[in-house]
């Protein structure tokens, strides 16, 4: 419940399924304007907990387990920080390309799933469409070449996982210092057999997205946020999301810090708890609770960056980049086109690392001397990923701090629902429009609980209207069939 | 060579007297399933996979001697659905975390239920409360896998000469304990080279800081089926007896 007493309150609740999805509560006030947006995640997951007491090494093995699209994150982030409680700070060339080949991957699967088969129903069709046409089947419908493009892009991400880690899902990669397996000519030959294709996939991605964006007008101001951003880059200010120094900006671009060593992330960020969601509210410590919320993800970094090392997407980057006259793009739907710039650029670092001789070394592991503390930080797919760890003398984890990607865009996504709402909910009416455009600004974030909550675009949901007194005076739920009924 | 034979599914096979069904069955190569067993230690009976049916009565094939004439049913639908069951008890028992357990792909407990087609655990999860001992500087001991089979108290006891393991309690506060001081591992006398140390079937003894270096796809039960691994190990012939 509000503290304040004059807001009304109404509540999207979802009513199935048991994991991976949210609630949102509007906070109205007297004159129906939605003054405050709470977007809860009421799952619990508990992973910082019940790791402690945990032998170091299965970390990352244990953690990947937090999802089942971005897996790969988790683990490696966490083997970052594993090295470093090993004491190795710097991996054999051949166990740094490999992990950025599996990152790779990981990041053009994901992105992948999550435009295809996510989000372009909504994009193509539009979001007041008729729900029942607007999922991946429909999309396959309607537009089969580019569904299969999207089907094919994604396996290829997996297949890169799999050659690597063993499993398209949850395999096994790293080990403290190292990588557990060299890859072979065959496996190289392999992807490489299908790589021009992929690129092609991927520039198509690119303009499709690009095009979406740029000839909708009324896309630009949805959900749109003047937000700071955080994301990692490397040395030179490029794109970069295996390893590298954090970059946080302001939304006109100027830049709060620059070339930070994660391993100093608590001195910069600060996260605070609230009492009616699970998920922690990152802020930076610099601009403090009120101001200091942040985006992190595609959007952060392809903002962030001052140039991509590939051609391709270098060339789309620029193109983001003039949209923006210059400046940054604050578009929350422009999430989806820097994703696939992001895409792209994947493409073509893994084009790039399988022709380099030393992706096939032999050379795996590195020793060193033990350490207490190990941070390791990655930009995952849906922004910058924070694990830390702690260890006991006899190498069980002392503590564990996680900061994940979708907990840094918290804020955001709340700020994003309060915009949304404001301009679609109609006096004291929930309609189906509201519930529609609410969906799409959460899901331009790609949260880690949209796949469990809109794959087959079924999310379960039920809106309830509360006034100033506490009398629900609306309610609306839609079945995971997709019907709409009101049910006060 | 022995002229006597006991019969096995109705294949006739050869022993000599001292074998137990087990033993028999092992040199003619037909697999009965077990857990708790292990060719040179002395057999133990108390995982209860080895179950085959002797002339209409269920007995532990590792601990009853082969004797002339026995007719033994072992692989039926019947007791492979026993075993199953037996197996997913073993699992509920304990806190069998297979996604995350480096021992998944070498586990033996795994193997098995594969093995058997097991699906699901069945019945409700017990997730008893057991201790982690991580104080050995190069073992670890994981209580949540341990299925008490003893392996590690025998091979302790007759191939290391030590006495470092024990089981402990009765019912469900049963567990395996440390014979030390302390109730520490690292106040024992276990070395990092006793077969003590190597031979859990489920990792519930490990080495420290190693662990899922083994790419999957080379891992033993990638390579070779529960059945196919016991049936080809290396038996333990020269053991040594810490009386001898």
């Amino acid at each position: 419940m509000s503290n304040n007493k004059n807001l009304r309150r109404i509540a999207v609740d979802p009513v199935t399924r048991v994991e991976g999805h949210g609630k949102i509560t509007l906070l109205l006030d007297e004159q129906n304007h939605v003054r405050e947006a709470r977007f809860h995640i009421v799952e619990f997951r508990g992973f910082e907990k019940f790791i402690q007491g945990r032998p170091y090494w299965e970390v990352p093995y244990f953690v990947q387990r937090l999802c089942g699209i971005c897996p790969v994150s988790h683990h490696l982030a966490a083997a970052k920080a594993v090295d470093q409680l090993v004491g190795v700070d710097a991996l054999t060339p051949t166990s740094t390309k490999l992990r950025k080949l599996l990152h790779f991957g990981q990041t053009l699967q994901s992105h992948a799933l999550h435009f295809f088969h996510l989000s372009s129903p909504d994009l193509l069709f539009g979001f007041g469409s008729n729900l029942e046409h607007r999922n991946i089947v429909g999309v396959i419908e309607d537009f089969p070449d580019l569904a299969l493009k999207g089907v094919r892009l994604r396996k290829f991400g997996q297949q890169v996982i799999e050659v690597i880690s063993g499993k398209r899902i949850h395999g096994a990669a790293t080990v403290p210092g190292g990588m557990n397996k060299a890859l072979t000519i065959e496996e190289r030959d392999r992807l490489l057999a299908d790589i021009n294709d992929v690129l092609i996939w991927a520039q198509d991605a690119v303009a499709l997205n690009e095009k979406i964006h740029t000839e909708h007008p009324e896309n630009h101001g949805f959900a749109r946020l003047n937000s700071n951003y955080l994301s990692m880059v490397g040395a030179d200010g490029k794109l970069e999301l295996y390893h590298g120094g954090l970059r946080a900006s302001r939304p006109d671009g100027s830049k709060i810090f620059d070339q930070y060593d994660y391993r100093g992330y608590t001195h910069i960020i600060r996260e605070e708890v609230r009492s009616w969601s699970y998920m922690k509210f990152p802020y930076l410590t610099e601009l403090g609770r009120e101001n200091g919320w942040y985006r992190v993800g595609p959007l952060a970094r392809i903002n962030n960056c001052d140039y991509i090392s590939t051609a391709l997407a270098e060339a789309a980057r620029k193109r983001f980049v003039a949209f923006g006259n210059g400046g940054f793009v604050h578009d929350t739907l422009a999430y989806h086109w820097a994703r696939m710039i992001e895409v792209l650029h994947s493409a073509e670092s893994i084009h790039e690392l399988l022709l380099d001789p030393e992706i096939l070394g032999t050379d795996l592991v590195v020793k060193g001397e033990k350490r207490e503390e190990g941070i390791g930080v990655i930009e995952a797919p849906r922004g910058t990923l924070f694990h830390h760890y702690t260890v006991n003398e006899d190498g069980t984890i002392k503590k564990a701090n996680l900061i994940v990607s979708t907990t840094s865009n918290n804020q955001a996504m709340n700020e994003s629902v309060r915009s949304v709402a404001n301009e679609y909910l109609d006096g004291n009416e929930i309609t189906e429009g509201l519930l529609n455009h609410l969906e799409v600004a959460i899901r331009a974030y790609d949260p880690c609980l949209s796949c469990a909550t809109h794959a087959l675009g079924k999310m379960p949901l039920e809106i309830e209207l509360i006034d100033a007194a506490g009398e629900a005076i609306d309610r609306m739920s839609k079945a995971s069939n997709g019907s709409i009924k009101r049910t006060l | 060579m022995s002229n006597k034979t006991i019969t096995i599914d109705d294949i006739e096979v050869p022993f000599e007297e001292g074998q137990t069904i087990m033993d028999a069955a092992l040199a003619a190569e037909i697999y009965i399933p077990h857990l708790c067993h292990k060719p040179g230690l002395s057999p133990h009976g108390s995982c209860k996979l080895c179950t085959v049916d002797v002339d209409g009565r269920a007995v532990s094939a590792c601990t009853l001697p082969a004797a002339e004439g026995q007719r033994i049913d072992n692989n039926t639908p019947a007791l492979n659905e026993v075993r199953k069951t037996i197996t997913q008890m073993l699992f509920i028992e304990g806190n069998h975390l297979c996604p995350s357990c480096e021992k998944s792909g070498d586990c033996t407990l795994q193997a098995m239920a594969y093995h058997l087609g097991m699906l699901d655990g069945h019945f409700p999860q017990f997730y008893p409360q057991r201790e982690l001992d991580a104080s050995h500087p190069t073992l670890v001991l994981d209580r949540d896998r341990c299925i008490l089979c003893e392996l590690c108290v025998r091979a302790s006891r007759e191939y290391d000469g030590k006495d470092v393991f024990a089981i402990s309690g009765r019912n469900t506060n049963r567990q395996l304990i440390v014979n030390s001081a302390t109730g520490r591992l690292a106040d024992s006398d276990i070395e990092t080279d006793d077969m003590a140390a190597h031979i859990c079937p489920v990792g519930a003894i490990l080495i420290k800081d190693h662990g899922y270096e083994i790419p999957i796809g080379r891992r033993t039960f990638d390579l070779h089926s529960v059945a196919e691994s016991d049936l080809g190990e290396i038996k333990l012939s020269n053991v040594r007896h810490h009386d001898e």
